[in-house]
């Protein structure tokens, strides 16, 4: 049996749907922006559930009224790195919030082989377990 | 829970109401949908003089809407180049009228927005290599769905410095002026000689903009209501030779250098509010009226120092 049906990377929002069209991200985009978040594109080839802080491209955009700025650098952020996850963040600057409030996947690579679960024995019978991309082993810009 | 997937209830299918409203066939019909005739009235009322101006915004404003119409029957699906360039002196209602415009087009769905980002030379141009395009980048991502009003646009351009990055920014600026024409409405301002150079050595630029704006300078009489208007917004009002005054002011003041429209008479009426502050302040004792508060007397003006070096 397998552990993820979607044989997919589910992080993030929307994560079990069919990909977003660009114009599905355009509504996603103006809600947040109707809301008051400060939208920012990153992206990475190194997707581990660990891996928090992927690569900022480009600062967060903040002030902005309309969709199209937002959905113009995830399209450039694809251009650049086609084969990469790039993933969109909508940070709400609320005091006491400040925090991310929206974030979802934008752009994955072809070929998504998951991760594997490192079982290692230690101390007689317990059991230390790991995850690990099987593209991680690759170098970057090699992975996907 | 867990029930078979054909009992859970479907939505109704949409109903005539979720429908869009009825396609808009008569310029009525456009103008009733839009609204923008008021902003059109809005216009008319509230800015003075301005006559040549305010007929090329009706002349857009109607093209807008056959524009609408056709495409509303199929025959273009292109949107108009909607660029402008404002030329006019200082104080002549350019940043006003292109707040107006951006409302114009926004009730029309020229643009998703309608708000206006007013820039200058230094929101634009960087400092050093590499600094220039992701400036312009986040000053036209900010502008999207609105208008970008560029204020003193020639100072974009400095022939006298090759490497000036200014080139920079203006390339970024004619490729989304190009590709994202429903994305954002560019509208350039400046004086009008200075202008005209800037279009010289910028060809691409000059024909990227569709319409062309000339704000003359405000007559006198023109002067006068706009004084007017500022004064009754605030709740002031010109007192007993007043008038007069600031009529005998105004004439003295455009024939001196630096006079910039309508920004020196709202100069002029905040020197005066100042004035009757401090004489109104030195009177310690005396219980002031409603009408001794909001009245500006002639001395207050003929205060000035424009009477002096005259």
């Amino acid at each position: 049996m397998m552990n993820n049906p979607t044989g997919r990377l589910t992080q993030g929002q929307f994560s079990f749907l069919p990909d977003l069209t660009d114009e599905e991200i355009g509504k996603q985009i103006q809600y947040g922006l109707d809301k008051g978040y400060a939208w920012s594109v990153e992206y990475t080839d190194d997707p581990h559930p660990r891996n928090t802080y992927w690569e900022m491209f480009g600062m967060p955009m903040f002030d902005l009224k309309d969709a199209a700025g937002v959905l113009g650098e995830v399209r450039e952020c694809r251009k650049a790195f086609p084969r990469h996850y790039v993933r969109l963040m909508a940070f709400d600057s609320t005091r006491g919030i400040e925090s991310i409030a929206m974030s979802f996947i934008v752009n994955r690579p072809a070929e998504e082989p998951g991760f594997m679960l490192e079982r290692q024995e230690v101390n007689g019978r317990s059991m230390r377990y790991t995850t690990r991309g099987y593209s991680a082993g690759k170098p970057e810009l090699e992975r996907y | 829970m867990n029930q078979p997937l054909h009992l859970i209830e479907r939505p109704a299918p949409a109903t005539a109401s979720a429908l869009p409203a009825r396609v808009a066939r008569s310029v009525a019909a456009v103008l009733a949908d839009s609204q923008v005739e008021a902003v059109l009235e809005e216009l008319d009322r509230d800015l003075v003089g301005l006559a040549p101006v305010k007929s090329r915004i009706r002349d857009i404003a109607a093209l807008l809407v056959i524009d609408k119409l056709r495409m509303n029957v199929g025959l273009t699906a292109q949107t108009p180049s909607l660029h402008m360039c404002f030329t006019g002196n200082p104080g002549t209602g350019k940043t006003t009228v292109a707040m107006r415009m951006a409302q114009i087009l926004h009730r029309l769905g020229y643009v998703r927005k309608g708000h206006l980002v007013a820039v200058t030379r230094d929101d634009l141009v960087g400092q050093y290599i590499g600094h220039t395009a992701p400036k312009t980048k986040e000053v036209l991502k900010k502008a999207m769905g609105g208008v970008l009003f560029i204020d003193e646009a020639y100072y974009l351009y400095r022939p006298e410095n090759e490497r000036d990055y200014g080139q920079e920014a203006i390339e970024i600026l004619l490729q989304v002026m190009e590709n994202q024409r429903d994305d954002i409405v560019v509208i350039l301002a400046g004086y009008q000689d200075r202008m005209n150079t800037f279009f010289q050595s910028n060809p691409g630029m000059s024909s990227r903009i569709a319409h062309h704006l000339q704000f003359p300078d405000y007559a006198p009489r023109e002067l006068l209501a706009i004084a007017d208007k500022m004064l009754t917004a605030q709740a002031y009002r010109l007192g007993d030779g007043a008038t007069q005054a600031l009529e005998r002011y105004l004439d003295l003041r455009v024939a001196q250098p630096h006079f910039a429209n309508a920004r020196s008479v709202r100069n002029a009426l905040d020197r005066a509010r100042l004035r009757q502050a401090s004489r109104l302040f030195t009177q310690r004792e005396r219980e002031l009226s409603a009408d001794e508060l909001c009245t500006i007397e002639a001395q207050d003006i003929l205060a000035s120092r424009v009477f002096q070096t005259a």
